[in-house]
């Protein structure tokens, strides 16, 4: 058996390396190698302090007393993880956005930074110093033969220890939201001793004793606790009391909200802190059964240690000691400094600051101050737990313990989640249901638990306080015969949640209480200031030298040159702008927390909260924002669109211009070519003696035809400017459509024998127009004549047929040749067009005309496609086209 | 252009699994609940005539549902992937 001078050496080594494993991270960390520090592994790991010593000797205890109950202690976390989606992402995230220093802070900044609020999650929190107690008296319950003196010797310098250690790593940074490296790495590196110890003892149990697992499962099954055997109502309402627990334990907010640094974290702790549960429970129930088989009289809280140590496995149990040891020590350690934090942010501050009658901005060091106390509060709680053990005794069953508190913290859910889901809790609300529900605790769980005739007296648990019977503690309104921790969670949690919502929407909220429900309900999808000073009140230089005194000097003043350099006035003190103000509550709130913060800002700046009138303020801001920005937008839309225009205005422009230059040089040339024959044939009349009388004629009469095209096509191109201009006089009269088309018919083929082909349906011309005739048949001619001209059908032929239409006339001019290739339709319009014209008898003019007389005459002409040949379709508007009568 | 088009359709089913992936995680705790519940509809000694589980059994039972919970809840961390930085600075800026 080692003895206790040893087991005293090795608890001392291990105490050193976790010193020495504390002060390499916190090097590390200065140095800038502590990236590792934030890895979701470590985060798991911190998140086993969940896992304390009552979890750790307890859960074997539980199991040799109820069977599988103890797993639902377990299964409660899990769940939350599982969940993770739903309430720890959004924890997490308004943790981080509001600065969060511990849950008292969360939920009275979330109910308008109220300080009774935090005093009072304070006060309940703090009852949570039985745990540290329950946690002290392990280390001397696991030594059964040492006396009553050295069991509290032993705390009492283990007691020191855990205060020397909590005091060098966990007050080295005011801001909460700065990591405590140290105790983070030391929790890393008890949480793995305590999972490798209890699972060595588990394989030993299981492959050194029971030999295999399935001798180990036969020997569960015939052992006295080998048949399944659970209060229904107290499985699930522990499982339920776990998770709730979970997220409430002011010790399990620090680690998981406090300290949490990025998403990451969470996602794989949601997988990750399940399995180590897992892993922790494993082999719970083998340890219970063959505790049970080996020592039946011994307590079942210690077979962990017990058990190794009979069988003189004393390695091993001195492993298990440490798991226990480390189990313990790590949740003193977290849960001290969540307290801590807590009782000098929301009880010594707020104190300090009202017993100043000058304020925070005048005298005094306030660093000192909340350090100090938060220094004094770690002492505090430590010391009276260590008092508290002693005068206790502490002798309860270690998970009873434990549940109560569970219970106690579980009051907190309602006011947490209705706060974080629920734009309407209010203040008010969180106040009474949390009073509520923890007057129902203390009545029906706390004051029982110390036994009949301990506070209470035993009549008044029989028959209930002067007689009431629907008072007893034991049975609330005459619900008798339920597991006592079933009784009171129910009623408690369900009056809580009762009153907490029923005095919520019968009340109604300050402003800031708005602001903060709102920033909070929505962490994700807006981050906005919650809530605003009023610019121009506060005096920089105040704030200055407040923030000096809790951020320290160096850093307040590089806070104070970034805002300036950020409004642009380096070199001088920002301006005190909301955002400023809002920006440097928020770096004080992480160190002092959220309603302290508040206050010291509000001092200098001479408000202590914000009005309705401030609000309206910040409202009207952010209204002429949006509405300048609506403007904006607007006008850049305008803007884009203009440019647009621009943009296209130019390129027609561009393609105008290169339009005139093609037809310059198109017009020089079409000018040069008649002109170089006529000057060449009249050279040759000139000075060509004794030319032949016929020549003379001949070349006389080149000239003259060649005059005649130029003319023609100087005719034509002032035509077509004349039209392009707008300049051409209509000269409007009534004619017969059909007369109009005798004449151009008349005028393409003055004689009969004509090649060209002409059908016509004499009946439908019978329309009467108010049109320029002439023009209008110009078109006509134009239209015939290229049909004669460019039809190559063997016999070609041309149909003109009229089809009345509701707003006018069109007439189809279609011939029977091969048409016009696709790829040319799109340019046949256009002057100097010719298509396989290779004789050079038209300018590529005629079309170009034609279009243009006839918009000015309202109508179009247009390319019939899907005909069989050439297809033009010209239309007349109905304004000139009247039905003949 | 074509290929613009591409990734925008490569996009949304990559957001529409990461958003089924998501209602998975949603639903996880319920099942996990459900399934941890499940153990009280058993026949539990003392309180039925019936014979009642064996505690191996039992023991089986909630590992096996722990374990298998476990996987399927890093599945879906795996399968959400950690896009949330990117979303965030794009509702911050």
């Amino acid at each position: 058996m080692t003895s206790l001078n040893a087991l005293v050496l090795v608890c001392l080594i291990y105490v050193a390396l976790l010193f020495g494993v504390a002060f390499a991270a916190e090097r590390a960390a200065a140095r800038g190698r502590g990236g590792w520090l934030r890895s979701p592994v470590i985060f798991t790991l911190s998140l086993s302090i969940y896992c304390t010593a009552w979890t750790f000797y307890g859960a074997v205890g539980n199991a040799a007393r109820s069977g599988m109950e103890f797993v639902t202690i377990y299964l409660g976390p899990s769940l939350v993880l599982f969940g993770w989606w739903w309430i720890l992402r959004k924890l997490v995230r308004i943790g981080r956005a509001q600065g969060v220093t511990s849950i008292a802070d969360l939920i009275s900044s979330r109910f308008g930074k109220s300080n009774s609020l935090a005093i009072f999650i304070t006060v309940f929190a703090a009852l949570q110093m039985q745990s540290v107690t329950l946690s002290l008296s392990v280390f001397a319950e696991a030594d059964p033969n040492a006396t009553t003196f050295d069991k509290g010797r032993v705390a009492f310098w283990i007691a020191f220890g855990l205060a020397i250690f909590t005091l060098m790593f966990g007050t080295r940074n005011l801001n909460a939201n700065e990591r405590q490296h140290g105790i983070v790495i030391a929790i890393a590196v008890e949480a793995v001793v305590k999972l490798i110890a209890l699972l060595a003892v588990g394989i030993f149990v299981v492959w050194g004793l029971a030999g295999g697992i399935t001798e180990m499962m036969s020997r569960i099954n015939t052992s006295e606790i080998g048949q399944w055997q659970v209060d229904r109502s107290r499985w699930a309402t522990l499982t339920f009391l776990a998770a709730a627990a979970f997220l409430c334990l002011p010790r399990m907010f620090q680690v998981m909200v406090v300290e949490n640094d990025n998403d990451e974290q969470l996602r794989m702790a949601s997988w990750m802190f399940p399995t180590y549960l897992m892993l922790m429970s494993l082999f719970v129930v083998p340890i219970a059964v063959m505790g049970l088989e080996q020592l039946p009289d011994g307590n079942p809280d210690l077979f962990v240690l017990t058990l190794p140590l009979t069988l003189g496995q004393d390695s091993l149990a001195v492993l298990a000691f440490l798991g226990g040891f480390s189990s313990a020590t790590s949740m003193v350690i977290v849960a001290t400094l969540a307290l801590a934090t807590m009782v000098s942010n929301h009880i010594v501050m707020p104190i300090w600051l009202a017993a100043r009658e000058d304020g925070a901005s005048v005298s005094g060091d306030v660093r000192d101050v909340v350090m100090t106390s938060r220094r004094i509060s770690v002492g505090l709680i430590i010391g009276l737990g260590y008092l508290y053990y002693q005068f206790s005794g502490g002798s309860a069953a270690l998970a009873a313990m434990g549940l109560i508190s569970f219970a106690g913290v579980a009051q907190f859910l309602p006011a947490l989640l209705g706060g974080i889901f629920w734009r309407g809790a209010t203040r008010l609300g969180a106040l009474s249901g949390l009073a509520v529900g923890f007057v129902i605790w203390v009545w029906t769980l706390l004051l029982p638990s110390f036994g009949a005739g301990g506070v209470l007296p035993s009549e008044v648990l029989v028959n209930g306080p002067w007689g009431i019977s629907w008072l007893r503690p034991g049975a609330m309104f005459g619900f008798e015969g339920l597991d006592r921790m079933v009784h009171s969670v129910w009623w408690s949690l369900s009056l809580n949640f009762i009153v907490f919502w029923s005095v919520s929407i019968f009340t109604f909220p300050r402003p800031l209480e708005r602001l903060q429900g709102a920033q909070m309900v929505n962490v994700f999808f807006h981050h906005g200031p919650a809530q605003s000073w009023s610019a121009g009140v506060a005096e920089t230089e105040d704030l200055l030298i407040m923030a000096q005194r809790i951020l320290g000097a160096d850093e307040a003043r590089l806070l104070f040159r970034n805002q300036a350099i950020e409004q642009d006035v380096p070199d001088q003190l920002p301006e005190p702008t909301p955002a400023f103000l809002q920006k440097l509550e928020r770096e004080l709130a992480a160190s002092v927390g959220a309603a302290t913060a508040h206050a010291m800002v509000g001092q200098i700046t001479g408000g202590a909260g914000v009005s309705v009138a401030e609000l309206m303020a910040v409202a009207d801001e952010s209204a002429q924002i949006l509405e300048y920005s609506n403007q904006l937008e607007a006008k850049s839309t305008e803007l884009t669109r203009t440019a647009r225009q621009l943009r296209q205005a130019n390129s027609k422009l561009t393609q105008l211009s290169v339009q005139k230059d093609a037809f310059l040089s198109q017009i020089s040339h079409e000018l040069r070519t008649p002109m170089t024959s006529i000057r060449a044939f009249s050279e040759i009349l000139r000075d060509t003696e004794g030319l032949a009388a016929q020549d003379q004629t001949r070349y006389a009469s080149i000239i003259h035809d060649e005059t005649v095209r130029l003319t023609r096509l100087l005719d034509d191109l002032l035509d077509l400017s004349v039209l392009e201009n707008g300049q051409v006089t209509l000269n409007h009269q009534m004619a017969n459509l059909g007369d109009v088309l005798d004449r151009a018919v008349q005028t393409v083929q003055p004689g009969p024998g004509a090649a060209l082909k002409i059908t016509r349906d004499t009946v439908d011309e019978q329309v009467t127009l108010e049109t320029d005739v002439d023009r209008l048949s110009q078109v006509f001619i134009n239209l015939i004549s290229n049909a004669a001209k460019y039809c190559n059908s063997e016999r070609p032929e041309l149909n003109i047929s009229v089809v009345q239409q509701r707003d006018g006339v069109a007439l189809d001019f279609i011939d029977n040749g091969h048409g016009i290739a696709r790829a040319d339709r799109s340019v046949i319009f256009e002057k100097f067009s010719r298509l396989g014209d290779s004789d050079g008898s038209g300018a590529g003019l005629g079309l170009a005309i034609c279009s243009e007389i006839m918009q000015r005459l309202g109508g179009s002409i247009q390319y019939l496609p899907g005909m069989e040949g050439a297809a033009f379709r010209v239309f007349i508007p109905n304004a000139r086209a009247l039905a003949a009568q | 252009m074509a290929s613009q088009r591409e990734g925008g359709v490569f996009l949304e089913q990559r957001s529409y699994r990461r958003r089924r992936m998501i209602d998975g995680a949603r639903l996880l705790p319920v099942i996990a609940a459900w399934l941890f519940m499940l153990p009280l509809l058993w026949p539990s000694a003392g309180v039925n005539t019936q014979e009642p589980r064996a505690l191996s059994d039992a023991l089986a039972y909630v590992f096996t549902v722990w374990l298998a919970l476990t996987l399927v809840s890093g599945l879906f961390v795996f399968l959400i992937g950690n896009v949330e930085p990117e979303k965030d600075r794009k509702d911050g800026s």
